[in-house]
């Protein structure tokens, strides 16, 4: 069942200057297109990951779903109820003056209709369901860890008793013990509650681990999509395949890989055609002219012409 | 060896008494040699750094043990002799590349006023020092490139900037600490590129510091593990990586993620977390956390010890370590 459909999502920012400095310098309005025409769906259940680096509009896609921002253009159809969001950096998103048992009770108080008793010991089962006790309720959150405090953002996330969750580089700040802790937490819950995740990350070695589809994001355009088994076996998008050999070999295999070369354009003035031709080894003329269309989930004119598999 | 250190202890003086952030810390780093130090926050791997190039933050001191820059003993240096031996010995290369450069002055000029401040040279050959700095650590145009301000700069291209000022003075020992975590990996892997190459051609000993095992992976030759202000294990990259012989580092190598590797496979995980620095347990400082544990480890304290392939502070490698 399709929980959620973007058709089409773009959205701009204006990142003009003043008017009165644009009058008097004769700049031109200038818009940064942060997400670009963007399309997929989102089954009930699945876990579909964001991978992109900086810059590739992954966070702002976050949050145009997540209802904080408004498409410029497209359209966002959500078929639940309620969407949550978890964090990237747990000593932001954490109120430091309130209690983690008034902070885990929020969405309760907000959302629903409960007598104290019955939020009391709601917030009891979640702290017991992430695996902190719930007599941690009556502390701060400047006592906990950064591991811990993750752990309180998604109590809170799962408070809102959430169709879908959106999670935005929820373990980025965390050692790799640590990640390893909120990631296996996640997919026991996810098992359990059978909760839909929308997880973004720039970290691919995460994403196969959670992932049951991968969207690629390059310059606020999803280059390629893909299901994990796919992608990580047989990446097609030349972007794609970069990503995967920029993945540090930590077995050492010794795999052959073509070393990665050029940096990500500045987004204010994206490259013509394809946004990734000029650090494309298969890039020729079509792609600095003509924007490729996504065909069988790979916008490449390269792979539609038969140029590369 | 170019750098020496042995049976570093550093002390963190405190109203809660005296906190230990190093404690035995011994290594060597060769000519041409990069080692990892690898570990999670608070394992000491950045005070370890710190305390080599003796910019350590008041009140911590170096309270035992002995550094040894090409022989020469560093860690009773004055202030002043330090400053000498910094930019001109030792080489710097810190996590975010933006506060590591003046935002005032061109990059051509700190370049240059670095090499001057430490080489006998012309002003003529700083620039074509700095030139040729810029050029072999990748920036296109190096001679146009100079007259530009950082900020002009990509966070990538920024890095190499800071990597060919760290190298301005022709350094003998270079500390990188988490030199590619502030950047997208893409260009993290161009970076790790260009700190192996720098050692190799260049015969510079590399003390790379990150809490990244795939950085570890693809530059260092040895890698030092640390844990709550010890070293826990210490050997060639790929035996470390591949048979750890420590617990705490089987446990880390498992809880990273892998691509391709099932899904259906949980990560390994260590529960709890890292010891604070005013509360090490006593013994072994991973024996609360350890699913592998004998008494002796609450009781009494591994050195780095011969455990086949690779040092391990562990008793597990001790045959009769079961008895106390």
């Amino acid at each position: 069942m399709t929980l959620l459909e973007l058709d089409g999502v773009t959205r701009d920012f204006d990142v003009s200057r003043r008017w009165l400095n644009r009058l008097l310098e004769g700049e031109p309005r200038r818009l940064l297109r942060a997400v670009d025409g963007v399309s997929f769906s989102l089954e009930r259940g699945e876990t579909l990951a964001l991978v992109g680096e900086s810059g590739s509009g992954k966070s702002t896609l976050a949050r145009l779903i997540a209802g904080l921002y408004r498409p410029t253009q497209g359209r966002i159809a959500f078929h639940g109820k309620r969407v949550q969001m978890i964090f990237q950096d747990p000593y932001a998103s954490l109120n430091p003056r309130w209690r983690v048992r008034e902070i885990v009770a929020e969405p309760i108080r907000v959302l629903f209709r409960r007598s104290t008793a019955e939020t009391c010991s709601k917030v009891g089962e979640l702290l017991l369901q992430v695996g902190l006790s719930p007599e941690d309720g009556e502390k701060y959150p400047h006592q906990f860890s950064g591991g811990q405090r993750q752990r309180i953002s998604i109590a809170r996330a799962l408070a809102g008793e959430p169709d879908l969750l959106i999670c935005d580089e929820p373990t980025s700040a965390l050692d790799v013990s640590v990640q390893a802790q909120i990631l296996n937490l996640m997919s026991e819950l996810q098992r359990r509650l059978s909760l839909t995740y929308l997880f973004i990350s720039h970290n691919l070695a995460v994403v196969s681990q959670v992932a049951d589809r991968v969207g690629v994001l390059y310059l606020g355009r999803l280059v390629e999509l893909a299901s994990a088994s796919e992608l990580f076996t047989r990446p097609r998008h030349p972007y794609t395949r970069m990503l995967m050999d920029a993945v540090p070999d930590i077995e050492i295999s010794g795999r052959a890989r073509t070393p990665v070369a050029g940096e990500v354009p500045n987004p204010l003035a994206p490259p013509s055609g394809c946004a990734f031709h000029p650090r494309c080894p298969y890039a020729y003329d079509r792609c600095v002219a003509e924007r490729p269309p996504s065909l069988d989930r790979v916008a490449c004119h390269a792979i539609e012409e038969g140029r590369i598999s | 060896m170019i750098l020496e250190v042995t049976g570093l202890r550093v002390e963190f003086p405190s109203r809660h008494g005296n906190l230990v952030a190093l404690d035995g810390v011994s290594f060597s780093i060769a000519p041409g040699e990069v080692l990892g130090v690898v570990g999670e926050s608070g394992a000491g791997k950045s005070v370890t750094g710190l305390a080599v190039i003796g910019l350590l933050d008041p009140p911590g001191r170096i309270a035992g043990g002995e550094i040894r820059l090409e022989g020469r003993r560093i860690d009773d240096l004055g202030p002043e002799a330090l400053r000498r031996l910094r930019g001109r010995r030792i080489g710097m290369v810190f996590q975010d590349p933006l506060t590591s450069l003046n935002p005032l002055y061109t990059i051509g000029r700190q370049l240059e006023e670095t090499i001057l401040a430490h080489l006998y040279v012309s002003r003529p050959e700083s620039r074509k020092r700095a030139i040729s700095l810029l050029g072999e650590t990748g920036i296109p145009a190096p001679e146009e490139r100079l007259h530009h301000f950082p900020h002009q700069f990509s966070g990538g291209m920024r890095q190499r900037v800071v990597i060919a000022l760290a190298l301005a003075a022709e350094p003998s020992l270079v500390i990188a600490d988490e030199p590619t975590t502030a950047l997208d990996v893409s260009i993290q892997a161009q970076i790790i590129a260009l700190l192996r190459r720098i050692a190799r051609t260049r015969g510079t000993a590399v003390m790379l510091i990150t809490h990244d095992m795939g950085v570890i992976a693809e530059t260092a030759d040895r890698v030092a593990v640390m844990y709550a202000g010890r070293l826990v294990e210490i050997g060639a990259v790929r035996e470390v990586l591949h048979s750890p012989r420590h617990p705490y580092t089987a446990g880390l190598m498992g809880s990273i993620p892998k691509i391709g590797a099932s899904r259906k496979h949980k990560l390994v995980q260590i529960d709890g977390a890292m010891p604070r620095l005013g509360a090490i347990p006593a013994g072994c400082a991973f024996h609360p956390r350890c699913t592998s544990r004998l008494p002796r480890c609450s009781a009494e304290r591994p050195e780095l010890l011969d455990a086949g392939s690779t040092l391990a502070a562990c008793w597990l490698h001790v045959p009769d370590a079961g008895r106390v």
